[in-house]
């Protein structure tokens, strides 16, 4: 190489090198980059001094720790007007992740439910999940929030409405659905049998642990000797029949705590909010209709005569589904399942629209509000948002990986 | 054997028996839904609830829209009507508020007698997108696509013409300054004149000389202020100039992102990442509450300004993913073939690898596009005027305080009229562009 | 001039655009511009919507009038900026608007920590509570454990949480963002009660199907004086919006209306406060530095403050509401416009 006359030696440095030679050209427009990025930068941040100074206003996160002085009906933790911002806000960073987890959860079990079924031989059923997918998909996800909570509110009936002159009564004599929530019994502990519960609970973690323990074991065999073990019913067992067992022998230490009609409202129960039923609805929905089309995208990608080459073996259908297509088909079905999963996510923003106190209500909206203090709560919201896509794109990613196609 | 047979077997058959009908289970309908609706048990059952689900459905709905009442001047005038008409308390759409407000709903508040503007841009726009979506229309067309968006903003805005004229001259002057800096000294040097001359052409030269001929010769249109103009018209020209100006930043973050150079490559991963992380509202609210911090003192640029930037940046960061996904995807060989023919980078992207990666990746952009109209909503809750927030001022007239479904049921008709238009075109480039037969 | 959107570009690229110094006098820049920018509420019954002509119309929008008329000697030469609960008080400080008339309370914490400076009050309100009377509750100590709609961003949760707090009751808030997604919720049931100030309260309970199921709560737990307000730091301009406002108050006081204004100010009068208020004697106008007509363009705008009053939100309208705390002090009320001398 350096036998190549025109070549310049590196002591015979020349300052239109930097321009000409492909070797110094890549580091002058970097370092170029690196100053125009710098000074915008600067002036970013010096205008934002100046701006703070001339309105008197000072860069200080001491806000987080003031009284926050309002109320928030939805709390995972102990919360109450006299808490401060910063509890307010890790309130709302909660029922964010609340709302984001139960989302994904049903959003990915409807999405699947409606790609299958949106290739089913039955003309109704495509029909519906057709139209289904495409009205969901074509209408703002504002919308389908707002009509959600609309629903909710019109066709459930008032709490009042159970009272004696009301016409609405319990589901199964314990479920009330209103239109504030759904109350469902809350299993308590009789007075005295907290030990009891706490061995139940022991036995359903160690149920849990067989069951993945004979998962893998089900698995080796199936790998080593082809013989395959049931193992849906086997887990189904091992889950409920242990537990069952004790309960009765522990003498049944639960009883349920029913809702009841009291003063203006249910009390008693477990509550889960209308807010959050019709957010989370319409977001799994919502997002449902586009996993629906990644799910059927990834099995129609998955080509014929892989189908063909199962049945040809002897395959059952439930088997080809489950051992051939499924496998195949999540490799494409994973990278774009992530992208909604963070749509997802980041929609729950929307959910000042139904009054759910998510971070965004609280930090971002009320305590920016009662403060002022836009910069340091816009920042910090941003921050949260920002940290959480990259925690389940990263987790994502790390499912992806261990499932992809090992190629050479 | 013909006499033996003719002897053997008494009768044979000389003409073809008329064809049979096929069994009444095995024809028409009744086969279709046999096939269709009842194959298995299972999927009777899926059909029984199905039909049970879709009756339900039309149970609340029919009533409810048969009975519209499309003529009243107030919520409390359709219920009156309604109470004449269907009897109190009968389910009844009152879409005499979507007669009433429909001027309002799509247009904003846009002068009344200046509708022929925007609805001559739309139709412009049109023909505008004409040649971008379909390869049948002339290319010639093409020239007009290109000074599209000067004259669209032009016609909705209003305004001397001549600021506008000058922003197509700084245009036209980039393309000599190129040529001339790029014999003279090196391309590099020609593509930073390119940018370089008509931003400085339009930053020094077009204020005075703009004032100078508009004070001169005031030919124009009557001027319209962004605050006059919302509802759906607001939602398309967000998602309209979002989608011109994110495509391509888009490919350039794309390609910073690709670069081998490590400083663009962090940059463009950062921003990419950063825009996409934290949800768009979040990004709105930056835009009306922030923006102000971070520029000089005093300056004040229009909201909806601010919110077509913030847009543009957030679908650029999508759009960036969605054309990095068509990089990847070319085979190797297409990059190694431009090098060894060595094409300088931005040849070798602009003949060889971006059309064909453009072309891998059009689905994409087209649901990015979507995505992007759709958002548009989300300005109500920094205060602009869009289809939703107006359906928040309409309600809180004492007219028509009360009404809601239909407003939602028209605004998402809207919607999806359009998306759903986009979706089907992405679908049909699909069908186009799929070149392996399977 | 008015900058396009192209040109916002441009100068936004170029990192120049319309910087104007934040000591100028806010008179100066609506006067070259020619239009008052003027932040009102998105949509609330009676204080400020816009009507199907796209026109704005209420109580606040009449304030925002009212100044224009003063300013400008137009009252039509007003722009107005839609803004929600949390975007005002960003829109004010910024410059986007001149004035912001947006049954914004005037708080401590608002004028001094916030920064902004409140001219005066233009309504006296307080936070008030509705409940469908077939529950049975005649007062708001009777709310324990029930479920209440509150509008979010406003000083009524933090009313509203006060006072539960302080009479040790239990309620389950349902923040809501709008009047009207409020009162939907209201009427659906899913709250019992809907809290907002006691003029919200009438100007919807004005539009229901049927108004007299619904009973507003005597309580009063809040003081709301609402009022126009501008930024810190322009003390003039202060002045201009805060003696505007008093002269409509004045106005009324001394009969002054839309109709008769022309006639009073067209010679001197009888009454000199009348005659410094009009113009007609000294120099009042010159000294906030406008036209020696600027009141009788201001009451011109949409009259005096009781026919603003009547007119949007008064016992005419579907609205419905008595003057109450807001008559003048010769009838018993708050409104006490200082003397013009």
């Amino acid at each position: 190489m350096s036998a190549i006359p025109d070549q310049p030696a590196r002591d015979k440095f020349q300052l239109s090198q930097l321009i000409y030679d492909t070797r110094y050209r890549s580091l002058t427009i970097q370092i170029f980059a690196f100053i125009l990025l710098a000074i915008a930068l600067f002036w970013l941040g010096r205008n934002t001094v100046i701006n703070l100074a001339a309105l008197g206003k000072d860069f200080d996160f001491g806000f987080l720790g003031q009284r926050a002085g309002y109320d928030i009906n939805q709390s995972l933790i102990p919360y109450s007007s006299a808490s401060s911002h910063g509890r307010a806000a890790l309130v709302g960073i909660l029922n964010t992740m609340l709302v984001a987890a139960l989302g994904c959860t049903l959003a990915l079990v409807v999405g699947t439910i409606a790609g299958v079924l949106r290739l089913s031989n039955n003309w109704l059923v495509a029909k519906i999940m057709t139209v289904y997918v495409e009205t969901f998909r074509n209408v703002p996800v504002l919308l389908w929030i707002i009509a959600f909570f609309a629903i909710l509110n019109e066709s459930t009936p008032s709490p009042r409405d159970f009272g004696e002159n009301g016409d609405a009564s319990l589901l199964f004599g314990s479920i009330a659905i209103t239109n504030r929530g759904v109350y469902i019994p809350r299993p308590t502990p009789l007075d005295g049998a907290s030990w009891a519960v706490w061995v139940l609970v022991a036995i359903v973690v160690v149920s849990i642990a067989a069951i993945i323990v004979y998962r893998g074991y089900a698995r080796r065999q199936q790998q080593s000797t082809g013989r395959i073990l049931p193992v849906f019913r086997v887990s189904l067992a091992l889950f409920f029949v242990p537990a069952v067992i004790a309960f009765f022998l522990l003498g049944m230490p639960l009883s349920l705590d029913y809702p009841e009609l009291g003063g203006f409202n249910f009390q008693g129960g477990i509550m889960m909010r209308n807010s959050l039923i019709a957010l989370w609805l319409a977001l799994s929905l919502y997002t449902g209709a586009f996993i629906a089309e990644i799910v059927r995208g990834g099995i129609l990608s998955v080509s014929k005569g892989q189908t063909e080459a199962a049945f040809a073996l002897g395959l059952r259908p439930s088997r080809t589904m489950n051992l051939v297509i499924l496998p195949q088909a999540l490799r494409v079905i994973i990278p774009p399942l992530i992208s909604q999963f963070l749509n997802l996510t980041k929609n729950s923003s929307l959910a000042i629209a139904v009054g759910y106190m998510d971070v965004r209500s609280t930090l971002g909206g009320i305590t920016i509000n009662q403060t002022g203090r836009e910069l340091e709560g816009m920042l910090l919201l941003g921050l949260f948002y920002l940290v959480l896509s990259l925690i389940i794109s990263a987790g994502m990613n790390f499912y992806n990986s261990s499932i992809k196609l090992k190629e050479r | 054997m013909s006499e033996m047979n003719a002897q053997t077997v008494p009768y044979v058959r000389e003409s073809m028996v008329p064809q049979a009908e096929p069994p009444v289970t095995e024809r028409g309908a009744v086969k279709w839904m046999r096939e269709n609706l009842f194959s298995s048990w299972f999927n009777a059952i899926l059909t029984i609830i199905g039909l049970a689900f879709v009756a339900w459905v039309l149970m609340h709905i029919v009533p409810w829209l048969w009975n519209s009442i499309w003529f009243a001047g107030s919520l409390t005038a359709c219920r009156e009507i309604r109470d004449a008409t269907w009897g109190a308390g009968a389910p009844s759409a009152c879409f005499a508020v979507i007669t009433d407000r429909w001027q309002q709903l799509l247009l904003g508040f846009y002068p009344s007698e200046l509708y022929w503007r925007p609805i001559t841009a739309l139709v412009l726009f049109g023909v505008a997108v004409a040649p971008v979506l379909f390869t049948r229309v002339s290319r010639q067309l093409l020239w007009f696509s290109a000074v599209y968006p000067v004259a669209m903003v032009w016609l909705l805005w209003g305004g001397t013409i001549w600021p506008y004229l000058l922003v197509i001259a700084g245009f036209a002057l980039g393309v000599p300054a190129y040529r001339i800096g790029a014999k003279a000294v090196s391309p590099l040097l020609g593509v930073v004149a390119a940018i370089a001359v008509p931003i400085l052409f339009w930053v020094f030269v077009l204020p005075p000389l703009s004032g100078a001929l508009s004070s001169a010769l005031p030919i124009g249109l009557e001027a319209v202020p962004s605050r006059a103009m919302g509802g759906f018209m607001l939602s398309f020209i967000i998602g309209v100039s979002g989608i011109a100006l994110s495509l391509p930043l888009g490919i350039l973050l794309a390609l910073g992102r690709q670069s081998h150079l490590i400083f663009i490559h962090a940059v463009s991963v950062a921003f990419i990442e950063l825009m996409r992380g934290v949800p768009l509202i979040v990004w709105l609210f930056t835009a009306s509450l922030l923006l102000n911090y971070f520029l000089p003192p005093g300056t004040t640029f229009d909201l909806t300004l601010r919110v077509v930037i913030m847009v543009t940046f957030f679908a650029s960061a999508y759009m960036a993913e969605v054309i990095r996904g068509g990089l990847a995807a070319l085979p190797r060989g297409q990059y190694e073939a431009a090098d060894s023919l060595g094409l300088d980078y931005w040849k070798a992207m602009r003949l060889i690898i971006l059309p064909q990666a453009l072309k891998i990746s059009i689905p994409g952009i087209v649901n990015t596009f979507i995505g992007l109209f759709k958002d548009t909503t989300l300005v109500v809750f920094i205060g602009l005027l869009d289809p939703i927030g107006l359906s928040n001022a309409i309600r809180a007239t004492t007219d028509w305080n009360g009404i809601y479904w239909e407003l939602f049921i028209f605004i998402g008709a809207l919607f999806f009229i359009c998306c759903f238009a986009m979706s089907r075109y992405s679908m049909y480039l699909e069908q186009k562009l799929r070149t392996d037969h399977r | 001039m008015k900058t396009s959107v192209f040109l916002g570009v441009l100068a936004a690229s170029g990192l120049t655009a319309g910087i104007a110094s934040a000591q100028s006098e806010t008179l100066q820049e609506v006067q070259d511009r020619g239009t008052l920018n003027c932040g009102v509420s998105t949509g609330l019954t009676g204080f400020s919507s816009p009507n199907s002509n796209g026109e704005w119309e209420g109580f606040d929008v009449a304030v925002c009038r009212a100044v224009a008329g003063a300013v400008l000697g137009d009252p039509q030469a007003v722009e107005f900026v839609p803004t929600t609960g949390q975007t005002r008080f960003t829109a004010l400080s910024s410059g986007e608007i001149d004035i912001l008339a947006r049954n914004t309370t005037w708080t401590f914490s608002r004028d001094n920590d916030l920064k902004f400076e409140f001219t005066g009050v233009n309504y006296y309100d307080g936070q008030g509570f509705i409940i469908p009377k077939d529950l049975g509750v005649s007062s708001a100590k009777e709310l324990d454990g029930a479920t209440v709609c509150i509008q979010t961003g406003t000083t009524t949760e933090l009313n509203l949480a006060d006072y539960f707090r302080s009479n040790n009751m239990e309620y389950e808030p349902v923040p809501i963002e709008t009047n009207a997604e409020a009162q939907q919720q209201y009427l659906a049931g899913a709250c019992d009660v809907y809290t907002t100030d006691a003029s919200g309260l009438a100007a919807t309970r004005a539009t229901f199907e049927d108004p007299s199921a619904h009973v507003i709560l005597p309580e009063i737990i809040s003081k709301e004086p609402l009022g126009p307000l501008v930024r810190h730091g322009d003390n003039e301009w202060g002045d201009i919006v805060r003696w505007t406002l008093n002269a409509l108050i004045a106005a009324e006081e001394y009969g002054v209306t839309s109709a008769n204004v022309q006639d009073m100010a067209s010679a001197t009068g009888d009454n000199p406060e009348v005659n410094r208020l009009l113009g007609t004697e000294g120099d009042l106008g010159a000294m906030i530095g406008l036209d020696a007509d600027w009141a009788v363009q201001a009451i011109l705008a949409g009259g005096n403050y009781g026919e603003i009053f009547e007119r949007n939100i008064g016992e005419t309208t579907p609205v419905g509401l008595a003057r109450g705390l807001n008559a003048q002090w010769t009838d018993g009320g708050l409104l006490y416009a200082p003397p013009f001398r």
